[in-house]
C-alpha cells in the first residue's frame, strides 16, 4: 500500500504583525517549522507502515528550504520525500496550491491513501485537502478522529461532527484529513537522522508536471487576488459603565444582543 | 502569466532589498537578486523596492462574462432535518449584497425529507429556494453533495455562492470551487458587493493579526465561507418567493463513502470548552444565590465558574475554578460577578475575547482587565438582565 502525506513548512510563530504606518509585515526572524497539524497526519501514516507495511511518501510545496520539513519527516520514519519548488508556483492561492499538489502527486505515480492535517497555521483555510481530492477525482472526508480499520480496498473511520460522531467507510483511493490529537505524534529519532542524512529528495519543478501550462500555477492560476492587507481594528476597548441598575442591565442586554450572544435563542 | 520582474541594474543596495521580503523569498547570490517560490505575491517589494521589482501582468488574461452570472446563492446547512442558523445569517447578508446589484437571492436546500423547510428559507430573504430531496442525500457525503451544487450552479449561474464555515461547508465549498476552477475565500468576516459584481471579501490572516481584502476578479461563481455568528440573523418576513423542486439522476449521487452509524455526542462541556462563562466571586453572599448566575449562564448557553474563595467555601465544584490553581479559560464572553480580580484569577481568564465585569467597588482590580467594567450591584443588575433575555426568548 502506498500512502502520501501532504506537509508544509510554516513560520515558527503565528504572531505576525503589520506596521500600521508603513503597511509592511513585521516578522521576527525567519524561523520555520513543520505545520504542527501535519504531525498528526504523519503519525497516522506511520502507524500504517507498522501495521500494514505501507510505503510512506511526503509531498510539500515551497521554497528549497522546505527540504528541512522533509528531513524531519524522514527522522520520524517516512520513506520518500518530494518537494514541489519553482518560482512560478509563487503567489498560489488555495486553488493553485491544491492543483500543484495534485500534479505533483500524479507525477509521482499517486497513492492508495492520501492523508492531510486539519489545516495549516499560516494559511488557516483548512480547504486545500478538499480541493486536492477534487483534482485527483477521489472521495475525501474531513474531521477524522479515529481510524478503525484499513484494508486494500477501504478505510473505516470516525468523523467528529459538531453534534455527532459519524462512522463511515471510504473506498480507496481516497483522501482523509485527520484531526489534531488522533494519535500522539512520535518524536524524530537521532538514529534515523543519521540513517537518512544522505537520502535523496526528489525536486519537481513545473516542467516535471503532467500539465506544464504555466497559467495553471502560481499567481496566474490563482482566481483570488489579495487587494491589500491591513491591521485589524482594535477591539480592546476599556469602557466604564455607570448609571442606574435598570440602565446598566439594559446596556448589558444590548451589548449581548449586538455581539450575537442571544442569537441561538431565536 | 503574471510575475515579478527584477531590474538588477537598478539594485543599489541588494542586501537591504533581501530584507524587504517578510517571507524570506528574496535572495542575493553571485551578484544577482532572485525570488524563490516562498513568494506570496504580497508585493511589498514592489512598493518598497524603489523600482527594482516590477509587477508584470499578462495583458489579455481571459476573464468570464460577468453579466452572464446573476444571483447571490446561499447553501443551506441542515442536520437531520433541522436548518442550522448560519443559513439565516447568510441569507440576511446575501439579501444586502444582492440588493446592491439588483440580483436575486437563491437558496439551495440539500437533504432527505427536508422539503418542508423551504418556506422558512423564503421568510429569511430568499427569492427562490431550490430543493434537492433524495434518500442518497440523507447524510452529508461529498460526491453527491458536490454533484448537486454543481447541477444548481450550471443551471442558474449564480455570481456569488455563500457557504457556512461549518464542518460540512468547509468540505463542500472548496470541492465545488475546485470543480469550477474558481476562487474561494475561507472564513470571511466582512463581505461587500461592488457594482461590477465582484465580491469584496475580508478575512483574518496570519493568526488574526492581519486582515486581507480579497477579490475574485476574473472567475465566476465566486465562493466565500463564513463562520457561524459572524453576521446577524435578519428579521423574518412573509414567505414570498418561489420553491423549485430539483432532482439529479442516480449515478451522480453515488458515493465511495458509506455511513455505518451515527452516534450522538455526549455534551458534557467543561468550562474550558464553554464559549460563554459566568463567574461567581466573593461578592456572592450565600450559596443559594448561585442559582441566579447559573440561570444567566444557561440562558447564554454557557457555564458557571467561580473564583477560589467559593471553592474553598465548598459552594462550587473544584472543576469549575478559574485561575492559576484552577483552569485556564478563553471563552468568547466572560461575565464576572462580584469578582475582585486577583492576579491569580486574571491569569486564568485574561485571554477571553470579551470580558465584562460587574462589581460595586469602583477600585476593584478586575476593572483593569475588563473590556466593559460595570460599576453596579450584581444583585440588582443580573435579575433584570435575566428578565430581559427571557422576554426576548419568549419565556
Amino acid at each position: 500500500m502506498k500512502i502520501i502525506v501532504c506537509i508544509k513548512q510554516v513560520p515558527g510563530t503565528s504572531e505576525v504583525e503589520i506596521d500600521p504606518k508603513t503597511g509592511v509585515l513585521k516578522r521576527d526572524g525567519v524561523e520555520s517549522k513543520m505545520n504542527p497539524y501535519d504531525l498528526y497526519a504523519l503519525e497516522t501514516a506511520l502507524r500504517f507502515k507498522q501495521t500494514h507495511g505501507a510505503e510512506i511518501t511526503v509531498v510539500t510545496m515551497g521554497p528549497p528550504q522546505a527540504e528541512s520539513v522533509i528531513r524531519e519527516a524522514f527522522m520520524m520514519g517516512v520513506d520518500h520525500g518530494i518537494i514541489l519548488s519553482d518560482r512560478r508556483f509563487g503567489g498560489s492561492d488555495v486553488l493553485a496550491t491544491a492543483y500543484t499538489l495534485s500534479q505533483g502527486i500524479k507525477t509521482s505515480g499517486g497513492a492508495d491513501l492520501i492523508i492531510c492535517g486539519k489545516q495549516t497555521t499560516d494559511g488557516d483555510t483548512a480547504q486545500v485537502g478538499a480541493e486536492l481530492a477534487e483534482f485527483l477525482g477521489i472521495a475525501h472526508v474531513a474531521g477524522v478522529s479515529q481510524i478503525h480499520e484499513l484494508s486494500d480496498r477501504e478505510i473505516a473511520l470516525d468523523l467528529d461532527l459538531p453534534l455527532h460522531i459519524e462512522s463511515v467507510k471510504v473506498k480507496l483511493p481516497g483522501l482523509v484529513c485527520v484531526e489534531k490529537g488522533i494519535y500522539e505524534p512520535r518524536l524524530p529519532s537521532f538514529r534515523r537522522k543519521l540513517e537518512t542524512a544522505g537520502r535523496d529528495i526528489k525536486v519537481y519543478t513545473l516542467d516535471d508536471m503532467v500539465d506544464t501550462d504555466p497559467n495553471h500555477y502560481g499567481l496566474s492560476g490563482s482566481p483570488t487576488q489579495v487587494k491589500r492587507i491591513f491591521p485589524p481594528e482594535s477591539t480592546n476597548t476599556h469602557e466604564s459603565w455607570e448609571g442606574s441598575d435598570a440602565e446598566l442591565a439594559e446596556r448589558l442586554f444590548e451589548l449581548l444582543e449586538d455581539r450575537k450572544f442571544l442569537q441561538q435563542l431565536r | 502569466m503574471a510575475f515579478i520582474k527584477i531590474h538588477q541594474e537598478k539594485a543599489e543596495n541588494p542586501t537591504a532589498l533581501v530584507k524587504l521580503c517578510p517571507f524570506g523569498a528574496i535572495h542575493y547570490d553571485n551578484g544577482k537578486l532572485d525570488i524563490d517560490s516562498g513568494c506570496k505575491m504580497c508585493r511589498i517589494c514592489i512598493k518598497k523596492g524603489g523600482g527594482v521589482f516590477e509587477y508584470v501582468e499578462e495583458k489579455n488574461a481571459p476573464a468570464v462574462d460577468k453579466s452572464a452570472w446573476r444571483g447571490v446563492a446561499v447553501v443551506a446547512e441542515q442536520t437531520a432535518g433541522a436548518v442550522h442558523p448560519i443559513t439565516f445569517e447568510l441569507l440576511g447578508k446575501a439579501r444586502d449584497l444582492a440588493d446592491k446589484i439588483n440580483h436575486p437571492v437563491y437558496c439551495v436546500l440539500i437533504g432527505y425529507r427536508i422539503a418542508d423547510k423551504a418556506d422558512e428559507l423564503l421568510s429569511y430573504g430568499a427569492d427562490e429556494v431550490f430543493v434537492y430531496d433524495d434518500p442518497a442525500l440523507e447524510h452529508f457525503r461529498i460526491e453527491p453533495y458536490t454533484a448537486v451544487l454543481e447541477d444548481f450552479i450550471n443551471k442558474n449561474l449564480p455570481s456569488t455562492v455563500l457557504v457556512g464555515g461549518t464542518t460540512s461547508g468547509r468540505s463542500l465549498a472548496p470541492r465545488v470551487a475546485a470543480r469550477f476552477r474558481t476562487g474561494l475565500t475561507a472564513d470571511c468576516t466582512k463581505l461587500d458587493m461592488q457594482p461590477s459584481t465582484d465580491l469584496d471579501q475580508i478575512r483574518p490572516a496570519y493568526g488574526g493579526n492581519i486582515m486581507a481584502h480579497i477579490n475574485t476578479p476574473k472567475h465566476r461563481p465566486q465562493f466565500a465561507t463564513v463562520r457561524y455568528k459572524i453576521f446577524p440573523i435578519p428579521p423574518k418576513r412573509e414567505a414570498i418567493g418561489k420553491i423549485t423542486r430539483c432532482s439529479l439522476a442516480n449515478p451522480q449521487l453515488n458515493s465511495a463513502i458509506s455511513v455505518q452509524k451515527v452516534t450522538e455526542k455526549k455534551r458534557e462541556v467543561g468550562i474550558e470548552e464553554a464559549e460563554v462563562i459566568v463567574v461567581a466571586g466573593r461578592g456572592i453572599r450565600k450559596q443559594e444565590d448561585l442559582a441566579m448566575l447559573e440561570e444567566l449562564a444557561g440562558l447564554l448557553g454557557g457555564k458557571l465558574a467561580s473564583t477560589r474563595s467559593l471553592i474553598e467555601a465548598g459552594w462550587v465544584n473544584p472543576r469549575c475554578q478559574i485561575g492559576l490553581s484552577g483552569r485556564t479559560v478563553k471563552p468568547k464572553l466572560i461575565i464576572t460577578c462580584g469578582v475582585s480580580g486577583a492576579i491569580q484569577f486574571v491569569a486564568g481568564m485574561s485571554g477571553s475575547e470579551l470580558i465584562v465585569a460587574i462589581n460595586t467597588d469602583p477600585n476593584a482590580a478586575i476593572f483593569k482587565s475588563a473590556h466593559i467594567g460595570i460599576h453596579g450591584d450584581l444583585y440588582k443588575i443580573v435579575p433584570q438582565l435575566i428578565e430581559k433575555i427571557k422576554l426576548e426568548k419568549g419565556q
